[in-house]
C-alpha cells in the first residue's frame, strides 16, 4: 500500500484487557517520512494502539515490525531504544520539577565518572530551554523553573518538544494538539513536516479535521477497535473524512441534532 | 495557517529575563527545606534562651538530642524517600527492633562471629522491606495497609522466635572490642551513630538530588502513569527504595544494639510517629513529588530537640507534644503554601 519502505507495521494486531476487545485485527503501516493518521471517536481505541506501538502494552495476538522485522517491545524503554518517542494523551510532565529535570526524565545526562557521575543540571535546562522555545514558547526561559507553574499548553509543548528530541525514527502523537492555542498547534503541525522532511515516520492522533488534512499522508479509521477505513492523502474529501471521524455519522446530521436541542430547550 | 508575528511574544521574553538570576536564592526561600531550617533555627535560639542555666548548651546537652536524631534520622530520609515517591512505610517500628533481637541472638546467644548477626540483621530487613514492595507493586492496596500488616507481622514473629531461641523477650548483647567501637563507640559524647548518621546524609542527598536517578523518584510521586510511559522501572525502583528504608530501619537497630548493649522485641510505635513527623516537619509534601533530604534532617533535629532537650531547659517537660503537634500543623500548612505557591509561578511575576 505505502510505496516507502516501512519503519514501522502492525499485522493483525488484537488488544485486550481481561474480557474487553479493544482492539481487533489491525493492519497499519507507516514509512519513512510519512505522516499516519489515526482518527475515531472517543473510545475507539487510538490511545491503546499508539501504547502497543511504544511498548507500554503489549498486543495480545498478532505482530509488531520494525524495519520488516518481528519485534516485540516489553518495555516502553526498549521501543525508546528503538528511536520510537511518544506524546502521550494525558501527563507527560511532573508540576513539582524544574523543566530541565521533566525534559529528560528517564534519559538523564551526566557528567563525571563512574558511581559519581551527577545529573548535568546546566546542560539539561539549557538543552531544554532551546527546545522549547523552538516550540515558540519563547516565554520559557528558565530551566530551572518548576513545570507546575507553566501553562497547560506550555506544557504540552514541553512534552512534544522533548518527543522530537529524542525521537530518532518514530514519532508518536497522541493529540498534540489538544490543549494547544492557534499559533502553537500550527507550530505542532509545521514540526510534524519538519520530522517528515527529516525522514521520520510520524503517527499523528487528533479530532481536528483541519490538522488531519494538513499534515496527514495516510488516514486510519478506527471504529470500535477495528480499522473502517484505510486512505491516502487526496482519496477522499474533507466532508467524508469529517464523517468518519465522527464515528461513521455525518455530520450534518449530528449538526441538525445539536440546533434541534438548542431549540427545545431555547423554547 | 500560520500566524508569523504575534504582538505579545517580545513582551513576556523581557519580563521572564528579568527575574531568572534571583530566582534560586528566591527559590531556596520558597522551598519547605528553608522552611524547615528556620524552624530548627527558631526552636534551637527558643531553647537556648529557656535552658542557658540548664546546660541545654553543654556538651551532655547537645549529644543527648544529637544521638538521638541519629537513629531517628538515618530511618527518616528513606521514609522520606517514599513519600516522595508516593509512598508510605510504617513497618520500620518492627523491624528496628527485629534487627536488635536477630543480633543478640545470633552473638549472644549462639556465640557466632558479630558478622553473621549484622549481615542477618541487614538481610532480614532487605526481605522485609522487598515483601512490602512487592506487595504494594503487585496489588493495588495502599502502602499504608501492606506496611501496617507488615508491622504487625513481623513485631509478633520478632516476639515468637525471641521466646522460641531464647525464652526472652529481652536480651544484652556485649559485642567485641572491634564492632562496639565501630558501630557502639563514643567519640566527645557523640555515638558512632552520628558519624554513620553523617555518611549516610551525603550519601542519600547525594542519590536524590545529584545522581541521574534521583529524578526518578520523584517522577514516581509526580505522576507515576508518566513515569512509567518515559521508560522508568517503576515497580523495581520502588521495590529498591522499600529495601532501602527497611535495611536502614536494620543498620539503626544494629547501631542501638551495638551502643546500648541490649535488645528488645518490642515493636517501637514512636518511632513511626518520630519518622513521619520529622519527614513532613522536613518538608516534603504528604502527597508526593516533592521535598529535600537536607529538609529532613532538620525535621530530625527538630523533632529531636523538643523531645530530648527539653530536660535541660525551663520549659515544662510535658510541653514538648504540645510543641510537635504545633509545628506539624505549621508545616503541614506551609507545605500546601509552597505548592500552590511553585504551581502558580508565573501568575506571581509582576506584571
Ligand atoms: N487498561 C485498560 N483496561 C480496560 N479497558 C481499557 C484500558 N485502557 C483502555 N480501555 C478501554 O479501551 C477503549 C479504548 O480506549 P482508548 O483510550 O484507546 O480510546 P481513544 O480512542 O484514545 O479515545 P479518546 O479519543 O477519548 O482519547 C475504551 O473503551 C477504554 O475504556
Ligand atoms: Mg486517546
Amino acid at each position: 500500500m505505502s510505496d516507502k519502505k516501512p519503519v514501522l507495521e502492525l499485522r493483525n494486531v488484537d488488544k485486550s484487557f481481561g474480557p474487553i476487545d479493544v482492539l481487533s485485527g489491525i493492519s497499519l503501516k507507516v514509512g519513512e517520512g510519512e505522516v499516519l493518521c489515526l482518527l475515531g471517536d472517543n473510545g475507539a481505541g487510538k490511545s491503546t494502539l499508539i501504547k502497543t506501538l511504544s511498548g507500554v502494552c503489549q498486543p495480545t495476538r498478532g505482530e509488531i515490525l520494525m524495519d520488516g522485522e518481528t519485534t516485540v517491545f516489553s518495555r516502553p524503554r526498549e521501543a525508546q531504544e528503538r528511536g520510537i518517542a511518544t506524546v502521550h494523551q494525558f501527563g507527560g510532565t511532573y508540576p513539582l520539577m524544574s523543566i530541565g529535570r521533566n525534559f529528560f526524565m528517564g534519559s538523564e545526562p551526566t557528567k563525571g565518572f563512574g558511581p559519581f557521575r551527577v545529573f548535568d543540571r546546566k546542560r539539561a535546562n539549557r538543552v531544554a530551554v532551546e527546545e522549547v522555545q523552538k516550540m515558540g514558547i519563547t516565554r520559557i526561559t528558565d530551566g530551572d523553573r518548576l513545570v507546575g507553574g507553566l501553562s497547560g499548553g506550555e506544557r504540552q509543548s514541553l512534552a512534544i518538544a522533548r518527543a522530537v528530541y529524542f525521537g530518532a525514527r518514530v514519532l508518536i502523537l497522541d493529540e498534540p494538539t489538544a490543549a494547544l492555542g492557534v499559533k502553537q498547534a500550527a507550530h505542532v503541525l509545521r514540526i510534524v513536516n519538519e520530522a517528515k522532511r527529516r525522514g521520520l515516520a510520524v503517527v499523528f492522533i487528533t479530532h481536528q479535521v483541519m490538522h488531519a488534512m494538513a499534515v496527514g499522508d495516510h488516514f486510519a479509521v478506527l471504529i470500535r477497535g477495528a480499522i473502517a477505513a484505510d486512505f491516502r492523502k487526496g482519496e477522499k474529501t474533507r466532508e467524508h473524512i469529517a464523517d468518519l471521524m465522527a464515528g461513521g455519522e455525518s455530520m450534518a446530521d449530528l449538526e441538525a441534532s445539536i440546533e434541534g436541542n438548542m431549540e427545545t430547550q431555547g423554547g | 495557517m500560520t500566524e508569523p508575528n504575534s504582538t505579545n511574544d517580545p513582551v513576556n521574553t523581557t519580563s521572564a529575563a528579568g527575574s531568572s538570576a534571583g530566582s534560586s536564592f528566591k527559590a531556596f526561600f520558597r522551598s519547605p527545606a528553608a522552611g524547615a531550617l528556620m524552624g530548627f533555627v527558631a526552636v534551637f535560639i527558643l531553647f537556648s534562651i529557656f535552658g542557658y542555666s540548664r546546660n541545654f548548651l553543654s556538651v551532655a546537652g547537645i549529644t543527648t538530642w544529637v544521638n538521638f536524631a541519629s537513629l531517628i534520622g538515618m530511618i527518616a530520609i528513606p521514609v522520606g524517600f517514599l513519600m516522595i515517591a508516593g509512598e508510605l512505610d510504617i513497618s520500620t517500628g518492627a523491624v528496628l527492633p527485629a534487627a536488635t533481637m536477630t543480633v543478640a541472638i545470633i552473638c549472644e546467644h549462639y556465640q557466632m562471629p558479630e558478622v553473621i548477626g549484622v549481615a542477618a540483621a541487614l538481610a532480614i530487613g532487605a526481605l522485609i522491606g522487598f515483601i512490602n514492595g512487592f506487595i504494594v507493586t503487585r496489588t493495588r492496596v495502599p502502602s499504608f495497609i501492606v506496611t501496617l500488616a507488615t508491622l504487625f507481622a513481623v513485631a509478633g514473629l520478632t516476639l515468637f522466635l525471641s521466646i522460641f531461641f531464647i525464652n526472652n523477650t529481652n536480651s544484652f548483647h556485649h559485642p567485641p572490642e572491634w564492632a562496639k567501637s565501630l558501630f557502639g563507640g563514643k567519640v566527645y559524647g557523640f555515638n558512632s551513630s552520628v558519624f554513620w548518621w553523617a555518611g549516610l546524609i551525603a550519601a542519600f542527598a547525594f542519590f536524590l538530588h545529584y545522581s541521574p536517578k534521583g529524578s526518578w523518584v520523584f517522577a514516581l510521586g509526580g505522576d507515576q502513569e508518566s513515569a512509567r510511559n518515559a521508560g522508568i522501572p517503576v515497580a523495581r525502583l520502588k521495590i529498591a527504595l522499600f529495601m532501602l528504608c527497611s535495611t536502614s530501619a536494620a543498620f539503626a537497630g544494629v547501631l542501638q544494639v551495638m551502643t546500648f548493649s541490649s535488645a528488645t522485641s518490642q515493636a517501637n510505635f514512636g518511632l513511626i510517629f518520630n519518622t513521619i513527623i520529622s519527614v513532613v516537619v522536613g518538608g516534603v509534601l504528604l502527597t508526593g513529588g516533592f521535598g529535600t533530604v537536607m529538609g529532613i534532617v532538620f525535621g530530625v533535629l527538630t523533632l529531636s530537640i523538643v523531645t530530648q532537650a527539653i530536660g535541660f531547659t525551663e520549659i515544662d517537660r510535658n510541653l514538648s507534644f504540645l510543641i510537635i503537634g504545633v509545628m506539624l500543623l505549621i508545616a503541614v500548612l506551609l507545605n500546601d503554601t509552597f505548592r500552590h505557591l511553585a504551581t502558580s509561578w508565573s501568575g506571581t511575576k509582576k506584571k
